[in-house]
C-alpha cells in the first residue's frame, strides 16, 4: 500500500509563482506589448501653475505626416474624474497644477509624438497662485476651483472623551509641530496604458489599475462607454505601491486617442514625466498635543492638520482616515481630538502610498511619545507598554483587537536589540563627532481589510480539472507582492496539492470576479480567505464524491499528494484526476468548479468616524540603531530590529521580502527622498536627484513575527503589505536624539538637515 | 529620417545584422527592433541599471549605448543566459531565495550579477552591495538579492574549487 503523510505549505519559504518568467525576461509587462497597428500616445503638459487657457492651436501639429489624432478638452466629453470629480482629464479652460494635460496626440512613432506636441502652440493668461496651504486659506486668496471659493474641499473632526478633562488630569503637557515631506512612488516599471476599441464599440484596456473592477465604473461616465463595454486586462505590474488605487488623466487620454484614431493607442510614461506627473505622498504639517500623568498614563492627545490637497483631489485627501486611527487607537488614549483641513493650492496632488498617512501620523505620535517619557522621566519602552493596547480591547474610535500582539512586538523588539540598556548607555554622552544611538516606535495598521465601500469583499472561482490541475481566478491583483502565491498556497492547502498544481488567474475582468481592489494591506487576509474557502468548497465536492465510491464517510477520507486517501492511515485511493474523470465520463454528468465571495464581519464607519473598520489589525515595533557623524550630519543606520504581529506567517520567504521591503522604502522616507517642489514646480525629476535608497546603505535587518493565530484570517494571518514601512522613520528620529540630545521635526533627514538642525539646536535640542 | 548603419554583432551567441539610425540606443534596437523586451527600460538615463546588458565580457546601460556601437561586439541579453535545461543556476537562486518581486528590476540585477560572477570570484557580500549600487529596486530592500549573489558566487567558487 502507498502512505502518503499529510504536509503543510503554511509557513514554509514558498518561491513565488511569477518569479520564473520574471528572471528568464518572458514576463510581459505593459511596457513589452504591442498590438498590430498600434500607435504612441503623447500628452502636452502645462509648464504653468495656474493660468487662464486662451487659446490651443494645434493646426501644425496635425498637418505633420504620421499623426493620426491630435485631441483637446474640446474634442472629449471631459467628464472630470479622480475622488473628488474636480480632474477633468484634459483642461479647457484654466490650469491648476504644473502637471496638468492640455492636448495628446497619437502618431506612429513616439518621435512623431513628440514633434507633434512641440508644433502645438498655447496662449494663457498667468493667475495669481497660492503654494501654502496657510496663504490659500486666507480671504482673498487665488481660488483654484469655483466650486470652492474658501479653497477648502474637505474637513475631518474625530473625537471622544473631552479634551480639557484630560488637561486637568495631566502632570505634563507637551505640544510640537512635525512637517512632512513630498515623496512619491518610484515604481521601477512607469505608469502606461494600452487601449484599443473594436467595430462594435467595445474598449480593451491593458491596465496597471490595482483596481480593476471600480476601474471599470468609474472611467465610465468619464470616457462615455458603458461599464459593460469595458474588458480590463493587467498585464504584469511593475510596481504600484497605491500610485494605481486612482484614475489619472493619462488613463481616458488614450482611450480618446484610441477612439479618434481607430486604433490601438498605448502611452508610457518617461521618467521624467512619472516623477512630475504621478501622484505624491500627502505633505502634512501636524500639530500634537498631549499629556500624561507621573505614573506615565496618557491622559489626552489632541491633532491639528492642514494637508496640501495641491490642485486635484486624489486619495491623498482622505489619508485623515488612517491617520486618526493612530492618533486615536494606537495606544489608549481617554481624550482625543483630531481636526484636518484639506486645502487647495496650485501644487501637485497626492495619491494613496503604502501606508497612507500612517507614516506621518506615526511620525509624530511616536516622536512625541518619546518626549513625553522623557519629560516624565520614564524609560520610552515602559512608558510604552503602560499605554499600548491589549487584546479584548475596542477603542473608543470602535476599533475591536479579537487579537493583539502589540506588548510582545514592543519587549521582542526591544530585547532582541539590547535596546533597555543600550538607551540610556547611549544617552549619558559620548565622546567624538561619531554619536551612536537607539531608537524605538511602534504601529497600528488595518490588516483585516478596511471597509471604505459598502463591501470590502473578494471573489473566487476555482475549477479542478480533470488532470488534478486547479486553476484558481480571483479577483484581486499581484503588483508583486506575492499574493499569487498566497492563493495558490491557501487552495494546495485545502486540496492537498503540490503548489505547481494551482494556477492563478488574477488579470482579466472578463474571466475574474469581482474585488475592491489591492490596498489596505488587504489580499492575502480577503482574497486568500475567498480562495480559500472556494477550495473548502471543492474539497467538499471531491470528498463527497470518493466516499460514495470508497463507501467511507467523508470525514474519513483525506486529499494529499494528489491522491485521495484513507485519512486514519494515509493510504491512497485513488488519483485525484482520475476521480474528477469518472464524474464526466459517467451518468453523473458533473464538474468540479466552484466559487464563493467572501466578505470580512467589518463595518463601515459612521458620520463621526466611529466602527470596527477592519477584521483584524496589525501591529508592529521597530527598533534602530545608527550612528550620526555631528561634524557632517551624515546618519548611517546600522541595525532595524522589528517585531511585528502578523497573525500568522503564511509564505515565510514572501513576509520577509514585504518587511525587508517596505523597511527600506521606510528608511528612504526618512532620510534620503524628497520630491522638491518650488513654486508649484517639481525641481528634481529624475533618479540622479531625487535619492533612492540604493544596496550599500541597507542596514542589518533582524525581524520576528509574532504570531496571534486571528481568528478570522486566513490559517490565521493578518495584511502585513503596509506595516513595515509606516514607523521606521520615528523610530530613526528617537535614536537619532538618543545619540545627540536634539529632537527633528522635519524630514528627511539628510546631511545637511541633520547638521543645520544640530547647529540651531546648540545645547538645547528638545 | 536619418541614415541607416548597417552593424553585425553576436547577440546571445548567434550572429545578427541589424540596420540603425545612429541615435537609436542599444536598447531601442533590442526591445523595438529585435524583439527581445526582457531587457527594461526603467530612466533612460544611466540612474536605474534596469537596462544593464553584458557587452564583450562588461556590463553596461544599454539606455545609454548607440545600437552603432554594438557592431563587432558580442552583446549578451537576459534572454542569452537560459540554458537547455532552462533558467540559470543565478536565474533559480533568484527564484529560490526570494530576490523577485515586482521583477522589473530583476533583468537588470541578474545581468549585474553575472557581471560581477565573472569578475571575480572572492567577492565580500560588502563589494556586492558595492558591485550593485547602479541598479535600484523599490520592491525588496536589496537584502535577497545581494543574499542570492552571494550565494551563487559561493556555489560558483566551490565548483572551481572542486
Ligand atoms: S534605463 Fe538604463 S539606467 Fe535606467
Ligand atoms: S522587484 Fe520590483 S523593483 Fe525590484
Amino acid at each position: 500500500m502507498t502512505v502518503i503523510a499529510k504536509e503543510t505549505l503554511i509557513g514554509k519559504r514558498v518561491p513565488k509563482l511569477d518569479a520564473p518568467p520574471k528572471v528568464s525576461g518572458e514576463a510581459r509587462y505593459l511596457q513589452d506589448i504591442e498590438l498590430p497597428g498600434m500607435l504612441f500616445g503623447k500628452i502636452l503638459r502645462t509648464d504653468r501653475v495656474h493660468a487662464r487657457i486662451l487659446n490651443i492651436d494645434v493646426s501644425a501639429a496635425k498637418a505633420l505626416p504620421g499623426v493620426h489624432a491630435v485631441i483637446t478638452a474640446a474634442d472629449t466629453p471631459n467628464v472630470p474624474l479622480g475622488i473628488g470629480r474636480d480632474n477633468p482629464p484634459l483642461k479647457g479652460d484654466k490650469v491648476r497644477c504644473i502637471r496638468d494635460e492640455i492636448a495628446a496626440v497619437a502618431a506612429e512613432t513616439e518621435e512623431i509624438a513628440e514633434e507633434a506636441l512641440r508644433l502645438i502652440k498655447i496662449e494663457y493668461e498667468d493667475l495669481p497662485a497660492v503654494f501654502d496651504p496657510a496663504e490659500s486659506l486666507k480671504e482673498g486668496a487665488p481660488v483654484i476651483h469655483d466650486k470652492h471659493p474658501d479653497n477648502i474641499p474637505f474637513t475631518f473632526e474625530y473625537s471622544h472623551g473631552d479634551i480639557s478633562e484630560g488637561e486637568k488630569e495631566s502632570d505634563v503637557i507637551l505640544e510640537e509641530k512635525v512637517k512632512l515631506h513630498y515623496v512619491t512612488h518610484c515604481c521601477m516599471g512607469v505608469s502606461g496604458i494600452i487601449a484599443n476599441f473594436d467595430s462594435e464599440g467595445n474598449l480593451v484596456v491593458y491596465s496597471q489599475t490595482q483596481i480593476p473592477f471600480m476601474y471599470k465604473k468609474d472611467i465610465s461616465p468619464v470616457i462615455g462607454v458603458p461599464p459593460e463595454k469595458i474588458h480590463v486586462i493587467q498585464p504584469v505590474i511593475g510596481g504600484a505601491f497605491g500610485s494605481k488605487l486612482d484614475i489619472y488623466p493619462f488613463e481616458p487620454i488614450c482611450i480618446f486617442l484610441a477612439r479618434v484614431s481607430r486604433r490601438p493607442v498605448k502611452m508610457v510614461f518617461t521618467r521624467e514625466e512619472e516623477l512630475v506627473a504621478s501622484p505624491t505622498r500627502q505633505p502634512v504639517e501636524l500639530t500634537i498635543r498631549g499629556g500624561a500623568k507621573k505614573d506615565g498614563t496618557l491622559t489626552f492627545r489632541e491633532v491639528h492638520t492642514v494637508h496640501d490637497n495641491g490642485g486635484y483631489t486624489s486619495w491623498g485627501a482622505t489619508t485623515p482616515f488612517v491617520i486618526m486611527q493612530t492618533v486615536s487607537s494606537l495606544y489608549r488614549v481617554p481624550h482625543c481630538l483630531y481636526k484636518t483641513t484639506v486645502v487647495y493650492t496650485n501644487n501637485p496632488y497626492s495619491g494613496s502610498f503604502r501606508g497612507y498617512g500612517n507614516l506621518q501620523a506615526t511620525y509624530a505620535v511616536e516622536t512625541h511619545m518619546d518626549k513625553l517619557a522623557e519629560a516624565l522621566g520614564i524609560d520610552p519602552l515602559e512608558f510604552r507598554l503602560r499605554n499600548a493596547q491589549e487584546e479584548g480591547e475596542t477603542t473608543p474610535q470602535g476599533m475591536r483587537f479579537h487579537t493583539c500582539g502589540f506588548r510582545d512586538c514592543l519587549t521582542t523588539a526591544a530585547e532582541k536589540s539590547g535596546f533597555r540598556e543600550k538607551h540610556p548607555a547611549y544617552k549619558s554622552g559620548q565622546e567624538g563627532p561619531v554619536k551612536r544611538g537607539v531608537g524605538i516606535a511602534s504601529l497600528l495598521h488595518v490588516g483585516g481589510g478596511a471597509k471604505i465601500y459598502r463591501t470590502d469583499g473578494c471573489g473566487t472561482m476555482l475549477k479542478v480539472d480533470d488532470f488534478g490541475k486547479v486553476t484558481v481566478m480571483t479577483g484581486s491583483t499581484d503588483i508583486g507582492q506575492g499574493s499569487e502565491t498566497v492563493i495558490a498556497q491557501f487552495v494546495a492547502e485545502e486540496l492537498g496539492l503540490p503548489i505547481g498544481s494551482i494556477s492563478v488567474i488574477n488579470n482579466d475582468s472578463e474571466i475574474t470576479p469581482w474585488d475592491v481592489g489591492v490596498h489596505a494591506s488587504r489580499t492575502t487576509f480577503i482574497a486568500g480567505k475567498s480562495a480559500q474557502l472556494a477550495a473548502r468548497k471543492a474539497r467538499m465536492k471531491l470528498l463527497k464524491v470518493a466516499s460514495e465510491k470508497f463507501d467511507l464517510a467523508p470525514g474519513q477520507l483525506d486529499l494529499r499528494g494528489g491522491q485521495v486517501v484513507r485519512a486514519e492511515d494515509g493510504e491512497a485511493l485513488m488519483d485525484l484526476g482520475k476521480l474528477i474523470r469518472s464524474l464526466h465520463f459517467s451518468t453523473k454528468n458533473d464538474i468540479v468548479m466552484t466559487s464563493e465571495y467572501y466578505e470580512p464581519p467589518s463595518m463601515m464607519q459612521d458620520k463621526e468616524f466611529k466602527g470596527d473598520v477592519s477584521a483584524t489589525y496589525a501591529f508592529g515595533t521597530q527598533v534602530v540603531e545608527l550612528e550620526v557623524d555631528t561634524e557632517t550630519g551624515v546618519v548611517r543606520i546600522l541595525r532595524v530590529t522589528a517585531a511585528h504581529d502578523v497573525g500568522r506567517v503564511i509564505n515565510q520567504m514572501g513576509i520577509e521580502g514585504q518587511v525587508e521591503g517596505g523597511i527600506v522604502m521606510g528608511i528612504g522616507y526618512a532620510t534620503t527622498e524628497n520630491l522638491v517642489v518650488e513654486n508649484g514646480k517639481v525641481m528634481n525629476p529624475s533618479f540622479r536627484d531625487y535619492k533612492l535608497i540604493t544596496a550599500p546603505e541597507v542596514p542589518e535587518i533582524d525581524m520576528t513575527f509574532i504570531e496571534t493565530m486571528d481568528k478570522e484570517g486566513p490559517a490565521g494571518a493578518k495584511g502585513i503589505g503596509e506595516a513595515p514601512a509606516i514607523c521606521i522613520s520615528a523610530a530613526i528620529a528617537n535614536a537619532l536624539y538618543n545619540a545627540t540630545g536634539v529632537r527633528f521635526y522635519e524630514l528627511p533627514l539628510t546631511p545637511e538637515k541633520v547638521l543645520r538642525r544640530l547647529r540651531e539646536a546648540g545645547g538645547n535640542g528638545a | 529620417m536619418s541614415v541607416l548603419h548597417s552593424i553585425r554583432f553576436t547577440l546571445n551567441g548567434k550572429p545578427v545584422r541589424a540596420s540603425v539610425p545612429v541615435h537609436l540606443s542599444a536598447i531601442d534596437m533590442l526591445r523595438d527592433v529585435l524583439h527581445l523586451t526582457g531587457t527594461k527600460l526603467g530612466c533612460g538615463e544611466g540612474e536605474c541599471g534596469a537596462c544593464t546588458v553584458i557587452v564583450d565580457g562588461v556590463s553596461v546601460n544599454s539606455c545609454l549605448m548607440f545600437a552603432v556601437d554594438c557592431d563587432g561586439r558580442e552583446v549578451i541579453t537576459i534572454e542569452g543566459l537560459r540554458t537547455d535545461e532552462g533558467l540559470n543556476p543565478l536565474q533559480k537562486a533568484f527564484v529560490q531565495q526570494g530576490a523577485v518581486q515586482c521583477g522589473f528590476c530583476t533583468p537588470g540585477m541578474i545581468m549585474q550579477g553575472t557581471a560581477l560572477l565573472n569578475r571575480r570570484s572572492g567577492m565580500t557580500v560588502e563589494e556586492i552591495r558595492r558591485g550593485i549600487e547602479g541598479n535600484l529596486c523599490r520592491c525588496t530592500g536589496y537584502r535577497k538579492i545581494v543574499d542570492t549573489i552571494a550565494s551563487a558566487l559561493h556555489e560558483t567558487s566551490s565548483e572551481e574549487i572542486s
